[in-house]
């Protein structure tokens, strides 16, 4: 036997014992998020059935215009997707830039306390932001953005670990690449945006994702920061809707919003795979 | 008395140092000229001194006051610490034998999952194993209250809910058991709950690192005389992915102890039925947002902080001690 069998490129037999541990955890993980799917297209008859159904019959849109007609605090639920968009849109697009420019910076540049600064930022990767949400409200109530779309927002942009990833992957990048740039005159805001950027752009699709799921899910910044309903997210109004209503009649709805929150996820994630393998094999913790 | 408070001064002097030395050095940049690497560094630099550094520091020294809230803090030594490890009984009677069974099992159960999973993933083609990785992964995308809805109605306590059905059918059951209220079955559902969304960042960083070892290593060895696939795991995989599986690993060990408020999203109560899904995550919220103990909170704050520090040095000297 030779030991040059992982990543085959084509199937074999051999590989059927593989696929017979697999299957089974394959369809225990998606399982629930399937039964999800179909629980949100059930008719309300179908939600009432006894036994249930694990997989839809009749498949309608109800509960999902129930979702919207919901009206919760006095407001469309449009108006808590609308602000989750925001949110989400404007925290992705800091934290891609700062950790890029941070990572860059940190890759490529000599400077006093460069190693020290990564080394705070690898321990910070054991940070768990809910461990500390009191000392967190009071920081955000000091400097006065409590009750403002900005404690949704700025909590949310340094991400340790988006750091620590882009950091590594611009590590891959020659260093004779930026000196033969700088040779020619270049400045860094040219070697940022023309080398840096593009080269990193597995790194920097990941720290999208990785940011995009931090805050599209969020129900802490509106919980702790933000009683001002008009300004609450997508994901705290379900987390109540759910919370208030333990029957199965809501439960057709809470699964049609859990659909609204899951698929973004999932689509933005099926697109980058293949950039956030490229950038896991870069992963490496000493 | 006094040598106590000297103490505490040399116990405060490293953050003090760094905060000195960080300011030094941001003025020696400046003189330097060099503006861009101020500039870049800025933006990442200041958020993450405001919402990372800044609370932990504060947790630390509230740590060591009384807080309600309104008064301002009083310092009371580690009269906190002291409360939580010998007045507060339902913190060492169930809050930390519940955290350390929870992450006993999850962490490395998890962990040891994923390994396995990615590694049976590397032995398949190209397709199926994309296909079937992005199944495996995403439940870890079904963060927080998508989780709860899930399985919620999973678990639901009334003969609709699809456990109930199934057992009822099954007739292991007479009626409906109230899983999410019930102490009983409280945990091992939270525990069941986690693992199955605990194949995320971690998951991924070890398949790619599993995809990316070096095939003349394999040959090299197996003409050495290595002789079946647990050699091959233990002699080349491993120390091959070492830093993915220690990514992996503060991954894991941070997931598991950030997943533990999910009981109280499960019932639907904090504290849990009978305290029986409550974990130092959901203790801290119990004191510090429900009774306004600031001071209590903060300790366990730092308590739990030094937990997950303490695992991913152990794990880090494990892997280590391999070489």
């Amino acid at each position: 036997m030779t030991g040059i069998n992982f990543n085959p490129q084509t199937f074999h037999k051999s590989q059927i014992k593989f696929y017979l541990i697999l299957l089974p955890f394959a369809i225990f993980m998606a399982m629930p998020i399937v039964y999800i799917f179909s629980t949100a297209f059930k008719p309300i008859y179908e939600l009432f059935a006894f036994p249930p159904r694990f997989l839809v019959q009749q498949p309608t849109l109800k509960n999902f215009r129930d979702l919207f007609v919901f009206v919760g605090y006095g407001l469309p639920v449009m108006k808590f997707i609308v602000n989750s968009l925001i949110v989400t849109l404007l925290v992705v697009f800091s934290s891609v830039l700062f950790s890029s420019m941070a990572g860059y910076i940190l890759s490529k540049k000599n400077f006093k306390g460069r190693k020290l600064l990564f080394e705070i930022n690898k321990l910070a990767l054991m940070f768990v932001p809910i461990a500390v949400t009191i000392p967190r409200f009071l920081v955000i109530t000091n400097i006065g953005i409590i009750d403002t779309m900005f404690a949704h927002v700025l909590p949310m942009i340094a991400i340790p670990v988006g750091l620590f990833l882009v950091k590594q992957f611009i590590d891959q990048i020659p260093n004779e690449l930026i000196e033969a740039a700088k040779v020619d005159g270049a400045g860094d805001f040219y070697i940022y945006t023309k080398i840096i950027v593009p080269l990193s752009m597995p790194a920097i699709a990941t720290i999208a994702i990785l940011s995009f799921q931090a805050t599209w899910n969020n129900t802490e910044t509106s919980t702790l920061f933000v009683n001002d309903e008009i300004k609450q997210t997508f994901a705290f109004y379900m987390a109540t809707l759910t919370n208030i209503s333990n029957s199965v009649a809501a439960a057709g709805i809470g699964a049609a919003a859990t659909l609204i929150m899951f698929l973004p996820n999932l689509i933005i994630f099926i697109i980058m795979q293949s950039r956030v393998m490229s950038t896991m094999s870069h992963s490496g913790l000493k | 008395m006094k040598t106590f408070g000297l103490k505490l001064v040399q116990f405060f002097k490293p953050m003090f140092k760094f905060l000195s030395k960080s300011e030094t050095k941001v003025v020696e940049f400046l003189e330097k000229k060099d503006r861009t690497t101020v500039l870049f560094l800025a933006p990442y630099v200041l958020l993450f001194i405001t919402f990372i550094v800044i609370p932990v520091g504060l947790a630390f020294a509230l740590s060591f006051t009384y807080f309600n809230g309104i008064q301002a803090p009083r310092f009371n030594g580690i009269d906190n610490y002291l409360y939580i490890l010998t007045e507060d009984e339902i913190f060492m009677k169930t809050i930390l034998p519940n955290t350390l069974l929870f992450s006993f099992i999850v962490g490395p159960g998890g962990y040891m999952l994923s390994f396995m999973l990615a590694w049976i993933l590397s032995q398949i083609t190209p397709k199926m194993r994309t296909f079937l990785a992005l199944i495996i992964y995403s439940p870890s995308m079904t963060a927080g209250v998508a989780i709860a809805v899930v399985w919620k109605i999973i678990f639901s306590g009334n003969e609709q809910g699809l456990t109930n059905s199934l057992l009822l059918r099954l007739s292991l059951i007479n009626e409906p058991l109230q899983f999410l209220q019930n102490p009983d079955y409280l945990m091992p559902i939270m525990i069941l709950v986690s693992i199955w969304s605990s194949m995320g960042v971690g998951f991924l960083a070890i398949l790619a690192g599993l995809l990316n070892v070096n095939k003349d290593l394999y040959e090299a060895a197996y003409i050495d005389g290595l002789r079946n696939r647990f050699q091959e795991i233990f002699y080349i995989t491993i120390p091959s992915i070492k830093k993915q599986m220690m990514f992996s690993a503060v991954m894991s060990i941070v997931g598991t102890f950030s997943a533990g408020a999910i009981g109280v999203a499960l019932s639907g109560a904090n504290p849990t039925p009978q305290n029986s899904g409550q974990m130092i995550i959901n203790h801290i919220e119990d004191y510090g947002i429900l009774r306004s103990e600031m001071g209590v909170a903060a300790a366990l704050s730092v308590l739990l902080l030094l937990l997950i520090l303490g695992f991913s040095k152990f794990f880090q000297k494990i892997l280590k001690e391999d070489d």
